[in-house]
């Protein structure tokens, strides 16, 4: 990874062992990063997939990442497959008033106009794509019913752009809900503008054998609202980079995450926030659980606090939950503060077993062995599903939890059973 | 009419040490539907050890003897196993379960227990009344299991379990530990209640004879160096008040000084 590294303060977090070598060293002549905040986390952003080295793995922005089962995402291969892309209101209804829905070619001002590549697969992302999807909510409105924006694989390698632009005053709930299965490579583009507010969503409920690497920034106006979900329960590897940056003071973003990581998954989630405006808010919370032997997750959360945000608050935190021995989460928290008025700043990580007091708690009451593990597990994802506003999309994330936890529990019999006969 | 026989219970705590230290040494009791046992006896003396081993909490290992539920052998039994046939453990240390709500806790392990779901309606006015009896406020059915719960909470949350799920026979860990005076008098009342339904033999561990003066026990035993060394009615609890626990300790010592009886693991 090549950095612009600038002069200022960085306050190094919490968990010294993992984030020390998160702040690599630069190489070579550092192209001009964004420059309001400008520190060591800043990434390097370009459209031109040849910007960024080929990485070989050891790159602290790769390191995590099974490079090989990438299929070839790092070469940029040519699409050879169509994702069938639909848009509609809840239940496949037509989406509401206010609401327009256009494909555009690459040249659109709007493409480009707040995800800039970080990475090499999102460089290529760009050039590949078939221009982008552009969904737009007018100024002063404010839907009910969130718009579903449904990705559907259908096998092969494909790319997708979709740009969401809620204009200022506007307010929407956007769902973007992977299915099926296929090598994609995504970058998503979401403005809010002044005073407006988003709910989004974005579920990765992949078949096993999905690889979905996808780069997600949001620009968030003067005073507006953001407040993301991000579910990832399938695929075999899902690698998500989503950034937060501020077009104006008073933004607020809260970002929330979960992840159900199965024998063999690897589910990397990498987020960014960039505070480089005064007095924004932002909250990041993720929680995982982890199953299986093989079973990966990786939580990166970089906060940048540039040298004009004062009064920043922010605060984030990943809980991992490991249900089985081999299984590994990584959990690298980083904060990055140039300046010296913040609000609030901080940060947490736990990775920690399955608590057998509380196994205990609810057996003594009764509730059998497999019904606890579930309660306990369901429990630790209520605090991120129960603010999901969506009842249809929390209820079927729920019931996708307790798929996987009657899988696991299948696994753990199945695992018992040659002891017991024995 | 259910009878719990615990006989010449040996129990040690699981350590990294392969062969654990033993700290009930030959308990033997029996306790009755309707009746009231209070064991008391001086910190490390293998009260809350007993307690836990009726319950099968996993860190402790029964090296000999018995425990029966009618002639049942308990000690077979999973956890759960144990509290569906009627084991109750109200805990001193109860556990929290974060965004698993009271309500929902309940209504699970009220399933569990009674083998089938309770109708809904009857089920939220009986919660209610329970709680009312603890004069718990209706907004703690939300609250994650004892998360956040004050000392008299996670108390009052423990009985509220015990009122509901009615065991045949109920095991109470210091549960007037950390109680001020007014907590343990509405505790104490729900203990009582569920003893007056005559119902539920009840097993009181405590280091303090106050809870005593509420709930008034059948039989008082001292326990000391993980054996009972004295029985008595609730006179018992009145010299012990006086007393202490001195003139036990003192005749329990032969029994953990080392010796070839009690070699293994005494005096560690």
């Amino acid at each position: 990874m090549t950095l612009a590294e600038q002069p200022g303060v960085t306050a190094t977090p919490a968990d010294p062992a993992r984030t020390g070598p998160a702040l690599a060293t630069p190489v070579g002549p550092a192209k001009p990063a964004r420059e309001r905040t400008g520190g060591r986390l800043t990434r390097l952003r370009s459209t031109d997939p040849e910007a960024f080295a080929k990485p070989q793995g050891r790159e602290e922005d790769w390191r995590f990442t099974p490079l090989r089962r990438l299929r070839g995402l790092l070469d940029g291969p040519p699409a050879d497959a169509k994702l069938d892309v639909t848009v509609s209101g809840p239940a496949g209804a037509a989406v509401g008033a206010g609401v327009t829905v256009e494909q555009v070619d690459g040249s659109d001002p709007r493409v480009g106009s707040v995800l800039t590549p970080a990475d090499r697969v999102s460089a290529f992302t760009r050039a590949r794509a078939d221009g982008a999807l552009v969904v737009t909510v007018a100024s002063g409105v404010a839907l009910d019913e969130p718009i579903v924006v449904r990705i559907a694989g259908e096998g092969g390698t494909a790319y997708h752009q979709l740009v969401v632009d809620i204009r200022p005053f506007a307010s929407a709930t956007v769902v973007l809900d992977h299915v099926g299965t296929a090598t994609v490579a995504g970058n998503v583009e979401l403005r809010v503008g002044d005073s407006g507010s988003l709910t989004f969503v974005s579920l990765q409920d992949w078949a096993p054998d999905a690889v979905h690497v996808a780069a997600q920034a949001v620009s968030v106006g003067r005073d507006a609202r953001f407040r993301s979900f991000t579910v990832t329960l399938g695929g075999d590897l899902v690698r998500l980079s989503p950034t937060v940056t501020y077009a104006g003071p008073g933004g607020e973003a809260e970002l929330y995450g979960m992840f159900f990581t199965d024998a063999g998954q690897h589910q990397e989630h990498r987020l960014l926030v960039e505070h480089g405006e005064r007095s924004c808010r932002s909250r990041v919370t993720y929680k995982g659980a982890l199953h299986g032997d093989g079973a990966h997750s990786v939580w990166i959360g970089d906060v940048v606090i540039g040298p004009v945000a004062i009064g920043t608050d922010t605060y984030e935190s990943n809980r991992n939950l490991l249900l089985t021995d081999g299984a590994r989460a990584d959990s690298v928290p980083n904060l990055e503060i140039t300046t010296g008025e913040v609000a609030g700043a901080g940060h947490a990580s736990a990775t920690g077993r399955f608590d057998d007091e509380a196994l205990f708690y609810l057996m003594a009451r009764g509730i059998p062995a497999d019904e606890a593990r579930r309660l306990v597990v369901r429990g630790f994802f209520a605090e991120i599903v129960d603010r999901i506003n969506v009842p249809d999309l929390a209820e079927r994330i729920m019931v996708a939890v307790d798929a996987e936890l009657d899988a696991a529990e299948g696994a753990r019999v199945g695992a018992r059973s040659p002891v017991a006969s024995a | 009419m259910t009878t719990l026989e615990i006989r010449d219970l040996h129990v040690s705590v699981e350590t990294d040490a392969d062969d654990g230290r033993e700290i009930l040494r030959g308990v033997d009791l029996t306790v009755r539907t309707g009746e009231t046992h209070a064991i008391m006896g001086p910190n490390g003396s293998g009260k809350s050890t007993l307690a836990y081993s009726v319950a099968g909490h996993p860190k402790y290992r029964v090296t000999s003897g018995s425990v029966t539920l009618d002639g049942v052998d308990v000690l077979a039994m999973t956890v759960d196993e144990r509290a569906r046939a009627g084991v109750f453990l109200a805990m001193q240390y109860p556990v929290e379960v974060p965004g698993v709500s009271v309500s929902n806790f309940l209504r699970a392990s009220a399933t569990a227990v009674r083998g089938e779901a309770p109708k809904l309606r009857t089920w939220v006015k009986e919660v209610r009344e329970a709680m009312g009896g603890l004069e718990m406020d209706p907004a703690f059915a939300e609250r994650s299991v004892n998360e956040g719960f004050s000392g008299g909470e996670k108390k009052r949350h423990e009985i509220l379990q015990m009122t509901l799920l009615k065991p045949k026979i109920a095991i109470l860990d210091e549960t007037d530990s950390g109680l001020d005076v007014d907590a343990l008098r509405i505790v104490s009342a729900g203990i009582e209640a569920v003893r007056a339904a005559g119902q539920t033999g009840t097993l009181l561990i405590t280091h303090y004879t106050r809870i005593l003066k509420y709930v008034k026990p059948d039989f008082v035993h001292v326990m000391a160096g993980g054996r009972i060394v004295d029985s008595g009615g609730s006179e018992l609890a009145a010299v012990l008040e006086d007393g202490g626990y001195d003139r036990y300790v003192k005749t329990s010592e032969p029994a953990v000084a080392p010796g070839p009886v009690v070699a293994a693991g005494a005096g560690s």
